[in-house]
């Protein structure tokens, strides 16, 4: 059947599975929008920002698994797209970007609203294509769509000029995928795997350390079987948050600059670093030369590249997390005799236990424990990027993988909200918050406007203390208290959300706390919740950039 | 220190940009890289020439190039028998005095005069890395006018 390009877009999209399109309409990508109008083959959902629809389409990704799409205009459009393709290219999250782009005849003109939107995304992209003829429309989309989801996942983007949108071309599914230079490799070397487990069963003072690895591989399950079959204690990145439930009594909770003293003392004391699906980011080293230097390391992940980039790796094993996990287990033919260790482990934690410092006040952690209590563990947790994240990430109880959806490799402020967007729409039976800070929801608000119109039911959490204050903190400790630019004045957000046509509720004592939660929960609409928290409270544990991760200041810890 | 590796990519637009701007993007320095098409018009074969302080830098040179989707194969040929030449053209300082002196160069490389005039000559000249070192010692001594190379070719 003849096609033109957008209904050929269309087509493959609805194809490859997709449920909704996050996007925003311009010149060039007018055509597309023509064949979308009354289309019902998946949902669009109009953003009020570009970049709220690269995210939005992040956050359902992270929360189902499944490939997130947007769509834009060439131009402006286009790089209004590019914080959130960065985004989800640091996170290794799999994305479609759609751009219009001008006519091929016009490109490299300095037409209007005409960016290389290709040449700016080449670094931040798994891939890019400009698709030039329509006949290579079909199989672009269908490639872009492999190598987004395949693999480690990434961002994939098309750029897709306006005459190629409405040429006409028979229309051809391409049954199959084969790209002779991109082959991942899944399975772990058998070889390599029968000597970690060996290395496993010798070691004396074993940790297991979690990426988010596990979450994009669906290994939690297989993490939790491997854990309890060696009895090895088991911390987590800030991307590995719900791929090991953190109730568990092998659970040291997060390590790193903002990790739990006890899963820092742990890793460093450790002789055996079994690594799944994680990367040795400088916030989880620390100083590298110091860092854990009895350890031998076993590194488990899909990408070579990660693999002895930072820290020297003993037994490397490129494969998916969960496959190669499974055959590891398999392979542990005896109990661990780590008994001092499992001891030593335990009197660190009671040593250094996370707590803080109770106030009148509202405190931010308590605000997050109530939202633990009052969904009982049972939601999605989205945020922006700061403070409000990492209480997010320290004082929820997260039992199950994607429930836990944050900007970890870019940290970008202004991500959370237009993420829950997604992931609601993602995961509907959920309730879906977003906690947020005073500043970073102020930069992409303007989402509001999309939960209302779609009836987008996110509640957003905003721990409000007045500060840009993560930055504030390292200048409280680094900068002598010079709070330069950041206190930052807000809108009454409550006014502003009822403007919208969403609910708002202002939460200034601790009592109101709980009772606003409830609320907001049984409210059908998007809330804000504003929450007046202590100014100037501190995230601790915190270990000092470019420290050893066992120098650990501040706080009761 | 200096390392050749060879990449065999898709013969696409753009290719030598995604190339060029990993190098870049991840402080990669490139000395020297020479790209045509192959036997097969699809696939082009680069030669590149990188500077490593150490195995591990190599180490993810290569790892990141693999993991660029039209990156077919990477060779690295440090460690590898190869054979390896370069072609360069020099103009040089030359009057038909100085053609005894010149020839004596030519009985130890590969080279030849493809052009004369007045007082310079165009010296043409093809030889591996040390070869091509030497010859510009060599060159130097008429006075080296202009010099530009291909860049380094290897083939195991």
């Amino acid at each position: 059947m003849k096609m033109n390009g957008s209904q050929i877009l269309l087509e493959c999209l609805k194809r490859e599975g997709v449920e909704v399109v996050f996007g925003y309409p311009g010149g060039q990508i007018l055509p597309t929008f023509d064949a979308l109008y009354g289309y019902e083959g998946f949902k669009f959902i109009l953003t009020r920002h570009e970049q709220g629809a690269a995210h939005a389409a992040d956050g359902y990704a992270r929360a189902t698994g499944k490939v997130g799409v947007c769509l834009a205009t060439s131009g402006p459009g286009a790089t209004n797209l590019v914080t959130g393709i960065a985004n989800a290219f640091m996170d290794s999250i799999p994305m479609v970007a759609i751009t219009g782009q001008v006519p091929t005849g016009l490109i490299g003109n300095d037409a209007f609203q005409e960016a290389d939107i290709t040449g700016i995304t080449r670094p931040i992209t798994k891939h890019n294509y400009l698709v030039k003829d329509i006949k290579d429309l079909a199989r672009i989309v269908r490639e872009a769509f492999y190598i987004a989801s395949s693999g480690r996942p990434g961002p994939v983007l098309i750029d897709l000029p306006k005459d190629v949108q409405v040429a006409q071309t028979e229309f051809i599914w391409p049954q199959e995928i084969k790209l002779r230079s991109y082959n991942p490799n899944y399975s772990g070397h058998p070889g390599q795997i029968k000597r970690a487990a060996k290395l496993i069963m010798e070691a004396k003072r074993p940790i297991i350390y979690a990426g988010g690895g596990i979450i994009t591989s669906g290994a939690s399950f297989e993490l939790l079987e491997l854990a309890e079959k060696t009895g090895c204690p088991v911390t987590w990145t800030l991307m590995g948050i719900g791929g090991f439930p953190s109730k568990h009594k092998q659970s040291l909770g997060m390590l790193g600059m903002h990790g739990t003293a006890y899963a820092n003392h742990s890793i460093m004391e450790s002789d055996l670093i079994i690594a799944l699906g994680a990367r040795f980011d400088d916030r989880v080293t620390g100083r590298l030369d110091l860092f854990a230097p009895d350890a031998k390391v076993i590194h488990i992940d899909i990408d070579p590249s990660s693999i002895s980039k930072n820290v020297h790796v003993d037994i490397p094993i490129v494969g998916d997390a969960r496959q190669v996990i499974t055959e590891l287990s398999s392979e542990i033919k005896q109990v661990l005799s780590i008994e001092d260790w499992l001891k030593h482990v335990d009197s660190l934690k009671k040593k250094y236990p996370m707590r803080y410092k109770d106030k009148d006040k509202i405190l931010p952690q308590y605000v997050i424990q109530q939202i633990d209590e009052v969904t009982r563990g049972d939601a999605i947790i989205c945020t922006e990027v700061g403070q409000h994240q990492m209480w997010a990430a320290q004082w929820f109880n997260y039992t199950k993988p994607r429930t836990f959806i944050s900007s970890g490799g870019l940290g970008t402020m202004g991500f959370g909200f237009p993420a829950s967007i997604g992931a609601k729409l993602g995961r509907p039976e959920k309730t879906v918050f977003n906690v947020a800070g005073d500043g970073s929801i102020q930069m992409n608000i303007q989402e509001l406007g999309t939960c209302v119109a779609n009836k987008i039911n996110v509640k957003v959490a905003i721990l409000n203390n007045g500060y840009l204050g993560m930055v504030r903190q390292w200048q409280e400790l680094f900068y002598k208290r010079r709070y330069s630019y950041t206190p930052i004045t807000s809108p009454d957000f409550v006014k502003l959300a009822e403007s919208y046509g969403a609910a708002g509720i202002r939460v200034t004592k601790k009592e109101e706390v709980r009772p606003a939660l409830e609320r907001a929960i049984k409210t059908d609409n998007t809330v804000f919740i504003d929450f007046h928290v202590e100014e100037e409270e501190n995230v601790y544990p915190m270990v000092p950039a470019g420290e050893a991760i066992n120098n650990i200041i501040g706080g009761l810890a | 220190m200096k390392h050749t590796i060879s990449v065999l990519v898709e013969n696409k637009f753009g290719v030598l940009a995604r190339i060029a701007g990993l190098f870049s993007a991840r402080g990669y320095n490139i000395a020297s890289l020479a790209v045509s098409e192959t036997l097969d018009p699809s696939v082009s074969y680069m030669t590149i020439v990188v500077e490593a302080r150490d195995e591990k830098v190599l180490e993810q040179i290569n790892k990141q190039l693999n993991k660029l989707i039209d990156v077919i194969t990477v060779t690295d040929f440090t460690k590898k028998e190869h054979i390896d030449r370069e072609l360069v053209l020099a103009k040089i300082n030359y009057t038909p005095k100085d053609k005894a002196k010149l020839e004596g160069v030519f009985d130890k490389f590969v080279g030849k005069i493809v052009r004369h005039k007045a007082d310079t000559a165009i010296i043409e000249a093809v030889g591996d890395e040390h070869q091509i070192k030497a010859l510009l010692e060599e060159l130097d001594k008429f006075g080296i006018k202009e010099l530009v190379r291909t860049g380094k070719l290897a083939i195991e």
